[in-house]
């Protein structure tokens, strides 16, 4: 499904991605693990093609399109879905309307047409109950008002609202009580399809209790360092990053 | 200069227009003239036309229209040629008889529209006053219209300003505004013009003990407008807020002057202007609240927020309190940015075109004023036309009935 190679990546002039490579397969679900700064929401946000961002070398390929090339928008429109460490409020554009205006760009990728009005109030009714988001949330701005908790539940919500093939959780763990983790990893878990891919980011263990990962990396100073199976993440809870480090 | 061919034209045809106007029209005629001759259009020097270039403005050589009035027959709208005695003369009372626009005005027009509002009665529907300018000559058009409100009347009106055909037109407008005690009226001014159009208006708001305004003025689509409103608060326990929303585009330019006069205690003002100018558009806004020394418990929020969504568009903004009571609450700010980069990025991710992404954007940004519409059908209405604006299908007012 997605297909990164020796990906360069900086801001502002300062290089952050320093040669990445990694392969997921349909199905697959990457942990992305590493100590802060070490790159792993920039890599994230190469992906989904954050403008901020500077790729100066490398490839992504995301079933077999260069994805470099595609705008952030087109990119979504294939099914590249992220939910944000840090949703922002967008003040006078009501969850409706965003939404409508999502789902409908998609369609319009996908060569449909735009949903009427009644099937996607149900839609939205529908798939609220999922991440059990209460109703007048909907009915506000995007994310105004919203506590992180809420934030991070209408991120899952907006995924079950477009489907995506490819999925990154950035962080979508933090600031989260354990009943709200549950919430919103088992919504993950419902909405996935035996197809979805995806990468999860996250400093704990607790996450991918429920979300079990195919592989573990572990990012450090721009690059994947060190990658093993679901056992690595306990013992990085256990022993921290320092060992990594000295191994290389 | 170009205030001189006004003041040939009024030399050779003063008895034309005075044939077709009235007596308490003509009464203040002469001498409004002699005042324009000595003051003159405003230079960019006066403190309240620093942003716009009235002298420029003039200088075509128009023709000026004498349309007579259509008035569909309303117990409550009148020409004032057929106004009773006692109305008339509020005539050009409250009108400032210094500004060389208003002056011009009062010399020119030759028909006054006055919608009269007996005591403690409630209109229902809106009064609507759709002006309209064609022709096939650059055309200049003097309007003129007085509102008078009894004691605890209550009416929204409604001023629709259109423009067809692709020749340039200019239009000044006088508007008086009496609330008498317990008065609550909601003026709403709304342009659809084109890029060819001027329109210098002036609005004159008086209001007398718990009398409410509401005066909100709407600029959609125009080529030069220059909007002022001055108010005077001069009963204990009134209230007035003026709204704005400007959407300028190409070089459109569009410059509003405020004055909010407290001469009484226990007032409240409120004002939000909010302005989205793109490519080589200006946008001006100067306010001032002046509280006078008796007037204690004045409550006053003066708000200017802008949004440049283009590096070449232009925008002025000058919030002004003057304040000489000591125990008031008073308070002005001012914004302009740009659109908000980390939004755009956010809806994007989630598949929303960059060019729609900036629509709900600055739709949402205009929507803080939009909201303050308090007649809901007019309140969609423009939801709907500020939409269609940011899509760029408003070149010009195809959308309304007057222009199709």
């Amino acid at each position: 499904m997605l297909e990164i190679k020796n990906l360069h990546a900086s801001i502002n002039g300062k290089e952050i991605l320093k040669g990445v490579d990694l392969t997921i397969n349909d199905g697959e679900i990457h942990a992305l693990m590493g100590t802060n700064g070490a790159g792993k929401s920039t890599l994230c946000k190469v992906i989904v093609g954050d403008p901020a961002y500077e790729v100066t070398d490398g490839t992504i390929r995301f079933n077999g399109q260069d994805l470099l090339s595609m705008k952030t928008e087109e990119r979504a429109n294939a099914g590249i879905f992220m939910s944000f460490q840090h949703p922002i409020e967008i003040p006078g554009v009501s969850m409706a309307n965003f939404l409508k205006a999502a789902v409908n760009a998609k369609r319009q990728a996908m060569g449909l047409e735009p949903m009427k009005a009644s099937a996607f109030l149900s839609m939205m009714r529908e798939k609220r109950k999922i991440v059990a988001m209460d109703s007048k949330l909907i009915n506000r701005s995007v994310n105004e008002g919203f506590s992180g908790g809420e934030r991070k539940r209408n991120e899952i919500f907006q995924m079950a609202m477009l489907e995506p093939s490819f999925c990154i959780l950035d962080e979508t763990d933090s600031g989260l009580d354990v009943d709200a983790l549950r919430i919103v990893a088992e919504g993950f878990n419902k909405l996935r399809k035996p197809d979805t891919s995806a990468i999860v980011i996250t400093h704990y263990q607790r996450l991918l209790d429920y979300i079990t990962p195919n592989q573990v990396h572990v990012l450090l100073d721009g690059r994947i360092v060190k990658t093993g199976d679901a056992s690595l993440a306990r013992v990085i809870e256990e022993k921290g990053f320092d060992w990594i480090k000295d191994e290389i | 200069m170009s205030e001189q061919q006004y003041i040939d034209f009024y030399t050779q045809c003063r008895n034309l227009i005075m044939s077709k106007s009235c007596g308490v029209m003509n009464d203040v005629r002469e001498k409004a003239f002699k005042r324009f001759k000595t003051v003159g259009f405003p230079s960019r020097k006066s403190e309240r036309y620093k942003y716009t270039d009235v002298d420029k403005a003039f200088q075509t050589d128009f023709g000026i229209l004498f349309t007579p009035l259509g008035i569909t027959p309303s117990a409550y709208i009148f020409s004032l040629k057929d106004a009773p005695a006692d109305v008339r003369p509020y005539y050009n009372r409250l009108a400032d008889q210094h500004d060389g626009i208003t002056l011009l005005n009062t010399m020119l027009a030759h028909e006054c529209l006055l919608i009269y509002v007996p005591a403690d009665t409630k209109v229902e529907k809106p009064l609507t006053v759709d002006n309209w300018i064609k022709g096939e000559v650059p055309s200049m058009m003097n309007r003129r219209i007085l509102v008078v409100m009894e004691k605890g009347a209550d009416a929204t009106i409604i001023v629709n300003d259109h423009a067809t055909d692709k020749q340039e037109f200019l239009t000044t407008q006088v508007i008086e505004v009496y609330c008498h005690d317990n008065a609550h009226l909601d003026l709403y001014e709304i342009e659809e013009t084109t890029p060819l159009t001027k329109r210098f208006s002036n609005v004159y708001i008086h209001q007398q003990p718990y009398a409410s305004v509401r005066h909100s003025v709407i600029t959609l689509h125009n080529g030069l407008t220059r909007n002022l409103c001055d108010v005077i608060l001069n009963g204990e326990f009134s209230e007035t807020t003026l709204n704005g929303c400007a959407i300028g585009s190409g070089k459109q330019h569009i410059d509003n002057n405020t004055l909010i006069r407290h001469n009484a205690a226990h007032c409240t003002s409120n004002e939000l202007y909010k302005y989205v100018v793109d490519d080589q558009a200006v946008g001006a806004f100067a306010g001032k609240i002046l509280v006078e020394k008796g007037a204690q418990q004045t409550s006053s929020q003066e708000t200017n927020n802008n949004l440049c969504a283009s590096p070449s568009a232009r925008m002025y903004s000058q919030p002004m309190l003057e304040i000489y009571a000591d125990d008031v609450k008073c308070s002005h700010g001012s914004t302009t940015g740009v659109l908000d980069e980390t939004a755009l990025f956010y809806m994007r991710q989630r598949g929303i075109a960059e060019e729609e992404a900036r629509m709900l954007l600055k739709n949402a940004f205009l929507g803080q004023v939009i909201d303050q519409i308090d007649y809901e059908p007019l309140r969609s209405k423009i939801f709907v036309k500020v939409e269609k604006r940011f899509l760029g299908e408003m070149e010009k007012c195809k959308t309304c009935n007057l222009c199709k």
